[in-house]
């Protein structure tokens, strides 16, 4: 696979992702357990939507079609997100710890692409990395106020996590061309990444009450990134691409 | 010939549509200016927030006033990331027009965001430090919830961004 082939595989999961997550964040709009909530999930998908346009119009700059047609005329096999990401959004629980999970892939992801030899890549990356800060750290307050609530609030939140870590794990499915984008210093690869994103959150649940799931218990679920998705993903798109659907050419 | 200088002193006049007390040059998101020999003007912006819907707004506002200048030729207008913007860009002057809207300013010096940092933001009506966050997340991408213990007067921050 040549780099320009393994760069566009880079870019469609890292977008698809931010349009998937931020689909789902936005279902939160209106039914927020509090206001503050509410707002900060819509917040959230707006960033998460416009980074993935962003990301899209890279991949427009490298042959592939314009934003809209690459976002709203795809059906779930062509899309490269992860599954953690099509999951409905379950309760509240769920929601906070798949946050938690993706966010903080997201942002050490978008850490070391700052540095992409790819320089349209790396200067993106800058600005998604402030953005995404604001992300974690939502993230990770309520992960930690939770965690330490009463039994039935950590109760629910360990659920949540054993329930999703097998499908965070798939967030880091190597891709085709790992070796290529890791030798021309596009990207340090989802191994690396996976071993960084570990570091992080390890401590950081441990201080929330909330323990990982033993190690002999981990097994990714992968094919995401190859077109392999849940039956959750077709039913979003075809919701999310309703209008577009009826009339393409419709402006707003 | 026209100046890039004398078209930032006129752009001072496109204010942003979320909080229109401030200019897109004291905002910090006009980062290239270019005019040829003819006097066409080609104006390069930075997003604020990757999902900022005024982005596009911003673009066709900066068209729009330079469009009405005769001496000017083509008024073109790019968004890019080769300046990543920070709300270290804003002015001092637009620290002053963000507080005139009811807003606390952002901090200076925003590279190392913490939560503790977004706790301790002045009250913009009583200038008390004695303030709470309330979430980091405010009506629009840029602001956050504050509620002041002093004045018990609920705000919103202009959150720093690096």
């Amino acid at each position: 696979m040549d780099s320009i082939a393994a760069l566009k595989e880079l870019l469609y999961k890292i977008a698809d992702d931010q349009l998937i997550i931020g689909h789902r964040n936005s279902e939160w709009t209106g039914l927020g357990p509090v206001l503050e909530e509410d707002i900060a999930f819509s917040s959230m998908a707006q960033d998460k939507i416009g980074q993935s346009e962003h990301i899209y119009n890279l991949l427009h700059q490298l042959g592939e079609a314009d934003a809209d047609t690459v976002a709203f005329t795809r059906n779930a096999p062509q899309f490269h997100c992860s599954q953690l990401v099509e999951l409905p959004i379950g309760g509240y629980d769920f929601s906070l710890i798949r946050h938690f999970l993706f966010d903080f892939a997201e942002y050490l992801r978008f850490e070391a692409l700052k540095t992409s030899a790819y320089q349209p890549l790396a200067q993106v990356a800058k600005k998604f990395f402030g953005e995404i800060k604001y992300h974690t750290m939502h993230a990770n307050t309520w992960v930690h106020q939770l965690g330490h609530g009463n039994g039935e609030s950590n109760g629910k939140m360990q659920e949540s996590l054993n329930y999703a870590w097998n499908y965070a794990l798939g967030m880091f499915e190597p891709g085709p061309a790992e070796d290529v984008l890791i030798t021309e210093n596009i990207f340090i690869g989802e191994t690396a990444l996976r071993e960084q994103w570990l570091e992080v959150i390890t401590p950081l649940l441990e201080k929330s009450n909330l323990v990982i799931p033993s190690q002999s218990e981990w097994a990714p679920i992968y094919g995401g990134r190859k077109g392999e998705h849940t039956e959750h993903l077709q039913p979003l798109l075809s919701e999310m691409t309703e209008v577009y659907t009826i009339d393409p050419t419709a402006d707003w | 010939m026209t100046t890039p200088k004398y078209i930032r002193q006129e752009l001072k006049q496109v204010k942003d549509p979320e909080i229109p007390t401030i200019s897109i040059v004291d905002l910090g998101i006009v980062t290239g200016i270019d005019v040829s020999e003819n006097n066409d003007v080609h104006v390069t912006l930075t997003p604020t927030f990757a999902g900022c819907p005024a982005l596009r707004m911003m673009e066709d506002m900066v068209k729009e006033h330079l469009g009405s200048y005769e001496q000017l030729g083509t008024i073109t207008v790019e968004t890019s990331f080769a300046t990543t913007w920070t709300t270290d860009l804003i002015t001092p002057e637009g620290h002053e027009a963000i507080k005139k809207h009811g807003l606390a300013p952002p901090k200076r010096n925003c590279s190392n965001i913490t939560m503790d940092l977004l706790e301790a933001t002045p009250c913009p009506y009583c200038e008390s430090g004695d303030t709470s966050m309330k979430s980091p997340f405010g009506p629009t991408l840029c602001r956050s919830l504050h509620y002041c213990n002093n004045c018990k007067q609920a705000f919103e921050g202009f959150k720093p961004v690096g």
